[in-house]
């Protein structure tokens, strides 16, 4: 990405980590990608009542140009996932997802043909929040909680070995349908 | 930098084929940043004079996922398309496989800001499939009315605020939603979700009011007043509203006859069509408030109009609160064989089934527990037939044309929705403006894409 | 829940509960068979309710007297046919009053002529095409596809259902765009979502599914479209390959 991937592990990469980490956290400018009920819920999140301008997050960029995380609010239609992705395309780095609602999780209750089930299939998700819709302090909450995933994460060497990490534990994880769990 | 690139067989994320020979494909530009003047300076070069821009699904300033085609000469616009269905959601084929009571879940989340009306408008269906609209008790009408008019407030006030927004006047929009947690709150506080409350069920209502309720609602009115006269100090006499707004988007009483436009935008036309009266629901008949209309067909008398209804609302509210005050009763049709099992109480932990209920349907009585096992997972049955009931919703005329075909799920359940006919009327009334008129224009229709795309 | 159905519509705190006609009884429009409590087969339900069977009818024609004012808007319509130069006994197949609704099945080449005589005559002045909207019966074999249209009067106050049937296999009906402009997205839905053709439409495409999406996905053999869901252990299928109750 930049300068800060290339400072070599020690303690100037952790220094760098943690002030990169704290100036993306606290101006972390979301794309308007409003679509449904959630969408509602999320401009009331911005509204007066449960003011998101406190977190730095007022700024609903338009332009995905200008933006960094991209609330996915409200179910995605067959017919609007090209468009998503097209959108998330056209973020630059550092970018992150907050799927918002559970129809952006996981399809909701739209088990259908119309609606994807879970905006996980067309855009990497950093951060899931269920709700039909979410309340202003749910999304509020899903926000900090990526504020601090966004303000621990790591950089240059330590990003690609906790990128590696992921993706092995991912593999070696056990499937959803083999686990033992309450339906067996 | 913009470039231009000949068009293929999938411009873009819409898919739509393209279609003729590629010699005769116009030249498409993509404006990726940089500078909107290099843009018109290339395409006036080639001697085309005319320039398809197009407008979303994602786009600030359209009421959701609306796809706005224009194409536009200099600042006029001399044709305009909406492209929809970008949140098309196959709701109405999923009512076709669930009970007639959880049809409510589905059809709330149709027009998200006017929940209250979809649910209304389909179990006001659903009673008269089964022939029980005057068994529905009264107090579960007034609740609905109570809600429905509620609801109106609340969704008036987004069209406002977003509205506002659309044009520049950020305050409308804080002090819109300001006052909409005011409505929200008490939605909260009466069914349990700020949004999509599946509450109205069929044959009355999910559970009663809670205790607290009535005083929380007639403690809003005079709080729910004062916002909406601010927004009024905002709005109806300032300047540049009015530049904006007065003889922007012009829909005369032909036009909206001809585009099947109802709602304020007809109203706007001066003809005082609204449901409520005409052909009254729910006991509307027994209200007192006025048919808000002005004459001047244009966006700035549907924003009038969507404010004097607030008020109009609120009357109603009270009425409402006078009515409920003191006079008790079920909320739920007495026939047993339809009205959901659950005798629903506030419990410990905030609700759940009355302790009475369930000690008796697990303790007591086997016969209960059978009844409201099979009452819950099979669903009561309709007698086969076809109904079509409307309402009126903030933006029109919302119906919901049921045909059961005698068993426990709908066999079809369209809903008219008001939004899609109303953003009909796009081309009527954007053709021949200029450019930021159309922003102007869909807003004053109100369009809700939920409710367009279902 | 009441067998009969009773009429109960806009306005009914006046009218007279029994004063509006009911379809004749024996008169009812089968159009379909259900087999069977549960809503999927071969899952193995030993509980000898798949052996049920059940006809499904729809509400048959209604003999005069109509009640309400339903005479008298057939009549004016009969009237205006006539001065059209069109029988009423040609494009009307038959009158349906049920639940306080009137419902006119119409036959899909008389259509146009119907909606502009009911459009233009004084005395009937429907202004208003509320909707478009379609019905599958796939079992109900010639007739299968449905185009239900409901019309208001502003002018008059009253509510009007016209039903046209295609079959699958040609599935046309004349478009009323001319005379109702505002049935143009409601045509293209209904031919988005059923396949049912309206000639003379101006431009027929697809208007809420993508424009290469194939099927029409609100026709019953078309499936809901859903993933089965995945649970810890297990999965649940979508809701139209479950077994539930039909």
């Amino acid at each position: 990405m930049g300068v800060e991937e290339k400072v070599p592990s020690g303690f100037l990469l952790t220094s760098v980590e943690k002030l990169a980490g704290y100036v993306r956290k606290s101006s972390l400018w979301p794309a308007t990608f409003g679509l449904a009920c959630c969408a509602i819920e999320m401009m009331s999140t911005g509204g007066p009542r449960y003011d998101l301008a406190r977190f730095g997050m007022e700024v609903f960029r338009a332009s995905p140009r200008q933006a960094d995380l991209m609330i996915v609010a409200g179910r995605v239609s067959q017919k609007m996932a090209p468009v998503l992705r097209q959108i998330y395309d056209q973020m630059p780095e550092p970018k992150w997802v907050l799927s918002m609602g559970a129809c952006a999780s996981s399809g909701g209750v739209f088990n259908n043909y119309a609606v994807v089930q879970g905006v996980d299939h067309v855009v990497p998700v950093d951060i899931y929040l269920p709700g039909c819709p979410p309340r202003p302090e749910m999304l509020m909450n899903a926000i900090l909680e990526l504020h601090r995933q966004i303000a621990g994460s790591p950089l240059g060497a330590g990003r690609v070995a906790a990128a590696r990490a992921a993706e092995e534990a991912a593999m070696a994880a056990v499937p959803t349908s083999r686990m033992k769990g309450l339906l067996r | 930098m913009s470039e231009e690139t000949p068009r293929t067989g999938t411009d873009g994320p819409d898919g739509t084929g393209g279609t003729g020979a590629p010699e005769d494909r116009a030249p498409e530009f993509t404006a990726t940043g940089g500078d909107w003047k290099d843009v018109v300076e290339q395409a006036a070069n080639l001697g085309e004079e005319r320039i398809v821009v197009n407008m979303g699904p994602q786009h600030p300033s359209t009421h959701g996922v609306l796809r706005l085609i224009l194409e536009i000469d200099g600042e006029t616009v001399t044709e305009a398309r909406c492209g929809v269905g970008y949140l098309h959601t196959g709701i109405e084929k999923n009512m076709e496989y669930r009970t007639w009571t959880q049809g409510v879940t589905y059809c709330t989340r149709m027009d998200y800001l006017t929940p209250f009306f979809q649910e209304t408008a389909y179990c006001l269906a659903v009673e008269r499939l089964l022939g029980i609209t005057q068994d529905v008790p009264e107090r579960a009408t007034v609740v609905r009315v109570l809600l429905m008019e509620l609801n109106r407030i609340a969704s008036h006030l987004v069209a406002l605020a977003t509205g506002g927004m659309e044009i520049g006047a950020l305050t409308v929009m804080t002090v819109g939603f300001r006052d909409r947690e005011v409505v929200l709150k008490l939605f909260e506080r009466i069914t349990g979700l700020r949004m999509n409350h599946a509450f109205v069920r069929p044959g009355g209502l999910a559970q009663d009011l809670p205790p607290g309720a009535l005083e929380a609602v007639e403690e809003a009115v005079p709080v729910l007043t004062r916002g909406i006269r601010d927004i009024e100090k905002l709005c109806n006499e300032n300047p540049l509203v009015k530049a904006r707004m007065q003889d922007v988007g012009v829909l005369d009483l032909t036009g909206c006859t001809a585009l099947g436009v109802t709602g304020p935008v007809l109203r706007a036309t001066g003809l005082p069509h609204d449901l409520r009266r005409s052909e009254p629901y729910c006991g509307y008949e027994d209200y007192e408030f006025d048919v808000v209309t002005r004459d001047s067909a244009d966006c700035y008398g549907r924003l009038r109009i969507r404010i004097d209804e607030m008020y109009e609302s609120l009357k109603i509210v009270q009425q409402c609160v006078d009515r409920l005050r003191g006079n008790g009763g079920p909320v739920m049709v007495g026939d047993k064989k339809i009205a959901w099992p659950a005798q629903l109480a506030i419990g410990a932990d905030g609700t759940g089934n009355s302790l009475d209920h369930i000690r008796e349907i697990m303790g007591t009585s086997m016969e209960s527990l059978i009844h409201h096992f099979k009452l819950v997972t099979e669903g009561f049955r309709v007698p086969a037939g076809q109904v079509y009931t409307a309402v009126e919703s903030p933006r029109g005329e919302l119906a919901c044309h049921l045909v059961s075909d005698g068993g426990t799920r709908p066999y079809r359940a369209h809903f008219r929705d008001p939004s899609f006919v109303n953003l009909q009327a796009v081309a009527a009334v954007s053709e021949g403006g200029q450019v930021a008129d159309v922003i102007v224009a869909v807003a004053s229709l109100d369009p809700v894409m939920g409710g367009v795309d279902r | 829940m009441s067998d009969t159905p009773r009429a109960g519509g806009p306005g009914d705190a006046e009218e007279p509960r029994d004063s509006l006609a009911v379809p004749e009884p024996g008169s009812e429009q089968v159009v379909g068979v259900r087999q069977g409590m549960f809503g999927d087969s071969g899952s193995g339900d030993t509980s000898g309710f798949s052996e049920l069977v059940e006809t499904v009818a729809m509400p048959g024609p209604s003999a005069r007297p109509y009640g309400g004012d339903f005479d008298v808007v057939v009549d004016h319509l009969s009237t205006a046919l006539r001065e059209a130069g069109e029988d009423i006994e040609q494009a009307i197949e038959h009158v349906v009053v049920d639940r306080g609704e009137l419902t006119l099945r119409v036959r899909a080449v008389s259509l146009p002529a119907v909606a502009r005589a009911l459009r233009d005559w004084p005395d009937l002045r429907y202004e208003l095409l509320s909707g478009v909207s379609g019905v599958h019966f796939p079992s109900d074999t010639g007739r299968e596809l449905r185009a239900v249209y409901h019309l208001l009067s502003l002018t008059h106050g009253r509510r009007l259902r016209l039903e046209v049937t295609c079959p699958d296999a040609d599935p046309h009906v004349p478009s009323v765009v001319d005379i109702y402009p505002t049935a143009n997205w409601h045509e293209r839905e209904t031919w988005d979502f059923f396949g049912i053709r309206f000639d003379g439409h101006p431009c027929l495409t697809r208007i809420e599914m993508p424009d290469d999406w194939p099927g029409h996905p609100q026709r019953k053999d078309y499936p809901l479209g859903g993933i089965a869901v995945e649970y810890k252990g297990a999965t649940v299928p979508p809701p139209d390959t479950r077994r539930s109750y039909r």
